[in-house]
């Protein structure tokens, strides 16, 4: 016990847990989690990358809070702790950036209420938090986060382009005057099905290289 | 797995319970004058816009003292009511009451063109909960000057376009009645062209929001009908 104690805080195993969620631990493309805000909040660049940070954000923390009470939790009533957690540090963020960011907290609106019922953070709340300690859990919730806001942007990122003709607001397409050959933005990527597309496309190219995520 | 007797598990959760409880509304308390704040703010900012005054969080309490002098509430009837700060009636609550008894705010604005104007504001439904704004009239009365709409959560990219500079640009100019009868300005679906002067096109995407923003702008202007009707030039 006292030797784990001693165990960097960089160590290749917690190392191992920030970066496995953007590869082959990926919370969207391998364990198809948090796919209904995937879908949501990737019409745009700038509501993602909020989406992202804050989804992020509250799991680390919860992550962090759950595994500190873990040993006081009752088995019984976990579930509800960790909503509850989950919960209160969502309403807390919001209300300070509506207090002190406001523009942001303008941005984010119908999100907060997406992060409370996001399955990424229940899941690794109940599969991560309850069984190890507060530092690992803590990084298992930032790599957790921006695995997911990293499919986030990536998707969002096409979705404007396509849809929109945008990036981040910036209007390329009207730049390189692509407009005028005939081109016409495709109306259907902003829908949300297309992001279930987009979604689809990247795990196809993820199994691709990565045989061994392959179901038998 | 340690097992936990029925009488922890209460006083656990009381206790939890407490916690959250104590530390949310804290946090309410604490943090309500720098929130109120903020939407007093956002609430000038957003009427500043409708009458293409651009403002930065820094100076919208400037600008606004300068462009929006006067204000003043009116009931259904066209007559104006006194003592009351058109400022801080809330539409929302307003819109509950029966018809006749409504508060109808007005601001009067001179922009930097010199022409008289007058903002009134609207509220009304969109897919997913309120959306709100702004409609400055021309000195006939009849005439847009200009709008802000905004949104509480409208989905981004679809409904939440509204906001856009390139839907609320298609507003300035249209006009509000036809001869006596009061028509309001349509959104159509499919788009609309340049020449109808009741109309603007619709968000692709946002048939809901749309919908929702032409029964607003219908429902809120019609009750200064009165007042628009005998003050027109």
């Amino acid at each position: 016990m006292n030797n784990k104690e001693k165990e960097p805080m960089f160590s290749a195993k917690n190392l191992k847990l920030l970066t496995e969620p953007f590869g082959k631990n990926n919370p969207i493309t391998v364990q198809v989690l948090g796919i209904c805000s995937a879908l949501a909040v990737t019409v745009k660049l700038k509501p993602a990358i909020v989406m992202a940070l804050s989804v992020t954000i509250v799991t680390a923390v919860s992550n962090l809070v759950i595994a500190a009470l873990r040993k006081y939790i009752p088995d019984r009533i976990r579930i509800i702790v960790q909503l509850v957690v989950i919960a209160t540090m969502v309403i807390l963020v919001d209300q300070f950036l509506k207090a002190y960011v406001f523009d942001v907290s303008k941005q984010l609106s119908v999100f907060v209420g997406l992060i409370i019922t996001n399955c990424i953070l229940m899941g690794r709340l109940e599969a991560f938090a309850m069984a190890n300690k507060p530092w690992p859990s803590f990084i298992d919730g930032i790599g957790n986060g921006a695995g997911y806001g990293m499919i986030l942007v990536i998707v969002s990122f096409f979705r404007e382009l396509l849809g929109s003709g945008t990036i981040y607001g910036y209007p390329v397409f009207e730049k390189l005057g692509i407009y005028h050959s005939g081109y016409v933005n495709n109306g259907m990527v902003i829908l949300p099905p297309m992001a279930l597309i987009f979604v689809g496309l990247i795990i196809w190219f993820q199994r691709s290289r990565n045989k061994g995520l392959i179901e038998k | 797995m340690i097992q936990f007797s029925n009488r922890y598990i209460f006083i656990f959760s009381a206790a939890m319970v407490i916690a959250v409880a104590t530390l949310l509304s804290l946090a309410a308390t604490l943090l309500q004058p720098a929130q109120q704040r903020n939407l007093e703010i956002e609430k000038k900012k957003n009427m500043l816009e409708s009458i293409n005054v651009p403002s930065t969080r820094e100076n919208t309490e400037e600008l606004f003292d300068k462009y929006i002098k006067e204000s003043f509430v009116i009931n259904p009837k066209g007559d104006v009511v006194a003592d009351i700060d058109a400022f801080t009636v809330v539409l929302k609550n307003e819109q509950k009451k029966p018809i006749e008894q409504e508060y109808l705010p007005v601001f009067r604005a001179t922009p930097d063109d010199g022409e008289k104007v007058i903002i009134i504001p609207v509220e009304g439904k969109g897919l997913w909960g309120p959306i709100y704004g702004y409609v400055a009239l021309k000195s006939d009365l009849n005439t847009i000057y200009g709008v802000n709409f905004d949104h509480k959560g409208e989905t981004p990219g679809l409904g939440a376009e509204i906001n856009t500079t390139a839907f609320e640009s298609q507003f300035p100019g249209k006009k509000l009645f036809e001869n006596e009868n009061f028509v309001s300005v349509q959104v159509i679906k499919g788009g609309t062209p340049k020449d109808n002067i009741h109309g603007v096109d619709a968000i692709s995407g946002g048939t809901v929001t749309s919908k929702g923003l032409q029964k607003m702008l219908f429902d809120c202007i019609q009750k200064y009908n009165g007042y628009l009707l005998k003050n027109r030039i």
